[in-house]
């Protein structure tokens, strides 16, 4: 099919630009804020992938890489990327009922909200087993 | 028929983001935030000594690496999915970039991981 489109002038059919269209609607801005979270999660894997390589390097090495993280500049990147990740978990649940198969138990529909909360609950009790993991490494 | 390579990328994608919202912000306040300022963690836990013994262990070393390799592979894939919201086309070289980082970041985990004995 190669037919002319309705409403086509003689300089060609008008196509609506769409540059800066996740500026729009705050809808669109919070979508695009929550995209950026992918770069906090690459980020703290390269900072992880460091820390394994100079672990490897031997302990001055090691130090260095514990120095650094002890700077401001680190301290700050660490805090974003904490609320990054909040943001990624909160996000990550709130999608999942709407990405993964229909859940039926007892003949009912799971609500999405369920699916959401039993998620962000697992975040907590993961969160929590990881900390006292942690604590019970330190002693 | 040529068989879609996208389910794999979706497998590491889902995996990734999964741990990342199971674990990663803890991850990141322990590494990032307590352990450097001796804040509710002392920063002894971190010691050369405790982490080399640490990444010797063999669940360690997998959980270490399952850690790095997963959020590199989220990442580069959402990261790949949002070019095209600001116009940039998801074509052959942004894939190589994408993935090719995310195998380059996983490679260099795992030869360090096997290295440290």
């Amino acid at each position: 099919m190669n037919h002319k489109p309705v409403g086509t002038g003689p300089r060609g059919p008008y196509i609506r630009p769409m540059t800066g269209w996740w500026k729009r609607d705050p809808f669109f801005v919070r979508y695009m804020a929550r995209e950026l979270t992918a770069f906090a999660v690459l980020a703290y894997a390269v900072v992880l992938l460091v820390g394994v390589v100079r672990l490897s390097q031997g302990e001055a090495a090691w130090n260095g890489w514990l120095m650094a993280l002890r700077s401001p500049w680190s301290l700050l990147l660490h805090i974003v990327l904490l609320v990054s990740f909040a943001v990624h978990a909160k996000s990550w649940f709130e999608i999942m009922p709407k990405t993964m198969p229909i859940l039926v138990v007892g003949g009912q529909r799971v609500a999405e909200a369920t699916i959401t909360r039993v998620g962000w609950a697992a975040t907590l009790l993961a969160s929590a087993a990881l900390f006292a993991l942690a604590w019970w490494g330190q002693s | 028929m040529k068989r879609s390579n996208a389910p794999i990328f979706w497998l590491l994608f889902g995996a990734g983001g999964m741990l990342a919202a199971l674990l990663g912000t803890m991850l990141v306040f322990i590494t990032g935030l307590a352990v450097p300022l001796g804040i509710t963690l002392r920063p002894e836990l971190m010691s050369y000594p405790r982490m080399l013994a640490f990444a010797q262990n063999p669940i360690a070393k997998l959980f270490l690496l399952a850690v790095i390799a997963l959020f590199a592979w989220h990442a580069v894939h959402r990261i790949l999915c949002s070019l095209h919201d600001i116009g940039i086309h998801k074509g052959l070289l942004a894939k190589s970039i994408c993935y090719g980082g995310a195998l380059v970041i996983s490679l260099v985990a795992g030869t360090h991981l096997l290295m440290l004995g």
